[in-house]
């Protein structure tokens, strides 16, 4: 190993050490590691001036091919990947605009208006729906939503929430799984190695759809003995919150349609208009700042900046690792163990993406491992496509196994807990790694199948 | 309407800083809160009492839990939000109360009528009092307060910028053992009595 692979390995191990005791905000953590990068791997140890700039990737955003790529080219894959920081941000705004109209607890109201507010429909429904807008929308999105409207309505109607917040929060990854844009490890995946909307809708998105039936009969048959007597006990709803009344202002919350369907639109026709994901991000966003020009400043001043800046840093120390090579000794490594079988990669990849998202941040391990998959592809001349999909359903779903998994299983729980419904790793694990067992055996039997 | 007056104790595990905290506020005629307010936050969340105490004044579990923004599901964390709630919510009211622990003079530090105070002992003096009231053999006397103290000062270092039992914190810090508890009450009175007539 030379001295700039161990400083990126001891800088790379140090921040997702730094993360987990969670002393000092995460957005500090990655940019402090990735400034170390730039210095001291780049300049102290490698003296590269290109890996520096390289790795800040600045001159990208000027490109043509950014913005509109006629054809489906992959970005570099090489340091910060800004087409994922300018979508996701992109995406924050519109999701405010939509919070601020009502959209989210409009939708919830009403669909539990629709079944009767019966607690096994609800229970059923309340899956599907979780999974459908996590397609779209991120998940931290969706569970808080989702989880605030279960709490609410479990009080009013009198039954246990925490069936129903556990198999939502699953369901909120299962359908992240699905598209390019539900999770980021997927935006990451799709951006850096140039797949379009519809090439992780056929391959995740055929996998998450297969599991979301399973899932919500393994759900059903966990949670039976409750939702059965729940059904039998459950409180005549007398006076039901009106979902109307969660509308803030009614031309708001039209224009907040619009402006999603125009999203799905955009997104899912963005191979054939050959507009990338960052146009798709930027586009978005301004025309929600116009739509809501008077709260524009209170939009901007929501976005995540936070969250932003982590990216930002994490790519960075991600670069290091990139630059130095040491990336490339890992896929080696895959590679011997494998003996050049393209299932036992396969098998490899999603199962050790999956029990490592169970615990650590998946975001930082699926940037990570991007450059180890390509460089797996290009040595041992497998498919690239198969590897990108194992990756995506590992990092995507390994998450769901533990209550610290994944962001959604974080805010689930918390708002669960907040409410007087303390949910214990117990009681998670008894329920989600069970689950996260069958979506994984059906994604790597899917991926077998179809490409092996 | 008299001022409001808070007094925030906190304390080393065995130098007798509850049982102080408590008879200042019998004699000062104040409401008293400490671990029971555990039961009025139980009963208002609906969540068994067992369950709430066994998370109460402790640090996160660093590894088992994790924070999304403001959203943190490690239940200590969730717990001890609640009780800063709480807390907050009394001091709202405007009642005058003595609390101990739970990182009051930090969540309070903004309120007019603040006295924050830390109680302290000297080790051999903590043993003791520790064995009489537990009687455990000293080995274990000695784990015990050492991992009561690890936790709160955690607890506390978690949620204040300020560390737990570093004088600049707190109005008036005392050693117990050195007059005793019944003399240590009366001093903390007095000076509690010269900060209210200012």
């Amino acid at each position: 190993m030379t001295m700039a692979q161990i400083l990126a390995v001891i800088i790379f191990v140090a921040m997702f050490i730094l993360i987990v005791l969670d002393k000092i905000e995460r957005q500090y953590i990655t940019l402090a590691c990735g400034l170390l990068t730039l210095i001291v791997v780049f300049g102290v140890a490698m003296h590269s001036k290109a890996a520096i700039i390289e790795t800040l990737n600045i001159k990208s955003i000027f490109t043509l091919g950014f913005w509109y790529s006629a054809g489906e080219s992959g970005e570099s894959s090489t340091g910060i990947n800004w087409s994922t920081i300018i979508f996701i941000a992109g995406m924050m705004i519109m999701v405010e605009g939509m919070a601020k109209a009502g959209f989210f607890r409009w939708l919830c109201m009403k669909l539990a208006k629709l079944v009767h507010y019966k607690p096994i429909p609800l229970f059923i429904t309340f899956m599907i729906m979780s999974a459908v807008l996590a397609m779209f929308i991120d998940s931290i999105t969706v569970i808080l939503f989702l989880a605030a409207v279960t709490v609410e309505l479990a009080k009013l109607l009198k039954f246990d929430p925490i069936p129903m917040i556990l198999s939502e929060i699953f369901c909120a990854n299962l359908g992240g799984s699905a598209t390019m844009c539900g999770d980021p490890p997927n935006i990451i995946i799709g951006t850096s190695l140039g797949y379009s909307f519809a090439d992780f809708l056929t391959n995740t998105g055929a996998m998450a759809g297969i599991s979301l039936v399973l899932i919500i009969i393994y759900f059903y048959v966990v949670f039976r003995k409750e939702l059965v007597q729940e059904e039998h006990a459950a409180a005549q709803p007398a006076s039901m919150p009106d979902p109307k009344s969660a509308i803030t202002n009614m031309k708001d919350f039209i224009v907040s349609c619009i402006i999603f369907a125009c999203a799905i639109v955009l997104l899912v026709t963005h191979a054939q208009t050959g507009l990338t994901v960052a146009f798709i991000g930027l586009f978005i966003s301004v025309i929600t700042l116009i739509a809501f020009a008077k709260y524009a400043l209170e939009l901007l001043g929501k976005v995540d900046y936070k969250t932003l800046l982590f990216f930002v840093g994490l790519f960075m120390v991600v670069g290091g690792l990139e630059q130095t090579g040491i990336l490339e000794v890992i896929a080696g490594f895959i590679g011997k163990v494998s003996g050049g079988n393209l299932k036992l990669m396969v098998a490899i990849i999603i199962w050790v993406s999956a029990i490592a998202s169970a615990f650590v941040d998946n975001i930082p391990f699926a940037a990570t491992m991007i450059p180890v998959v390509k460089s797996l592809a290009a040595t041992q001349g497998v498919d690239l496509e198969t590897l990108a999909w194992a990756l995506s359903m590992g990092t995507d779903i390994g998450g769901s196994a533990t209550p610290i998994g994944a962001s959604a299983n974080v805010v689930g729980t918390s708002v669960a807990a907040k409410n007087g419904y303390l949910i214990g790793w117990g009681k998670y694990c008894k329920a989600a790694a069970p689950a996260t067992v069958i979506v994984i055996l059906v994604s790597m039997v899917f991926i077998f199948a179809r490409y092996c | 309407m008299e001022k409001q007056i808070i007094i925030a104790v906190s304390r080393e595990f065995g130098s007798g800083g509850h049982a102080v905290a408590e008879k200042i506020a019998e004699d000062l005629g104040l409401a008293f809160y400490d671990r029971k307010m555990l039961d009025e936050i139980a009963k208002e969340k609906n969540i068994k009492i067992e369950y709430l105490e066994k998370y109460d004044e402790k640090p996160r579990k660093i590894i088992l839990s994790r924070r999304v923004g403001n959203y943190s599901n490690s239940i200590e964390e969730i717990l001890a939000e609640m009780q800063f709630e709480y807390i907050a919510k009394k001091a709202d009211s405007g009642e005058s109360f003595v609390i101990v622990g739970r990182c009051a003079e930090t969540v309070l530090k903004d309120r007019e009528g603040l006295i924050s105070i830390f109680i302290l002992g000297d080790r051999e003096d903590k043993i003791k009092r520790v064995q009489e009231r537990t009687g455990l053999d000293r080995e274990q006397t000695i784990a015990k307060m050492k991992r009561h103290d690890f936790n709160r000062k955690h607890y506390h270092n978690r949620h204040s910028d300020k560390k737990w039992g570093d004088s600049r914190n707190y109005d008036l810090c005392v050693n117990s053992s050195k007059l005793g508890l019944d003399k240590t009450v009366e001093v903390i009175e007095a000076f509690i009595k010269a900060r209210i007539s200012e």
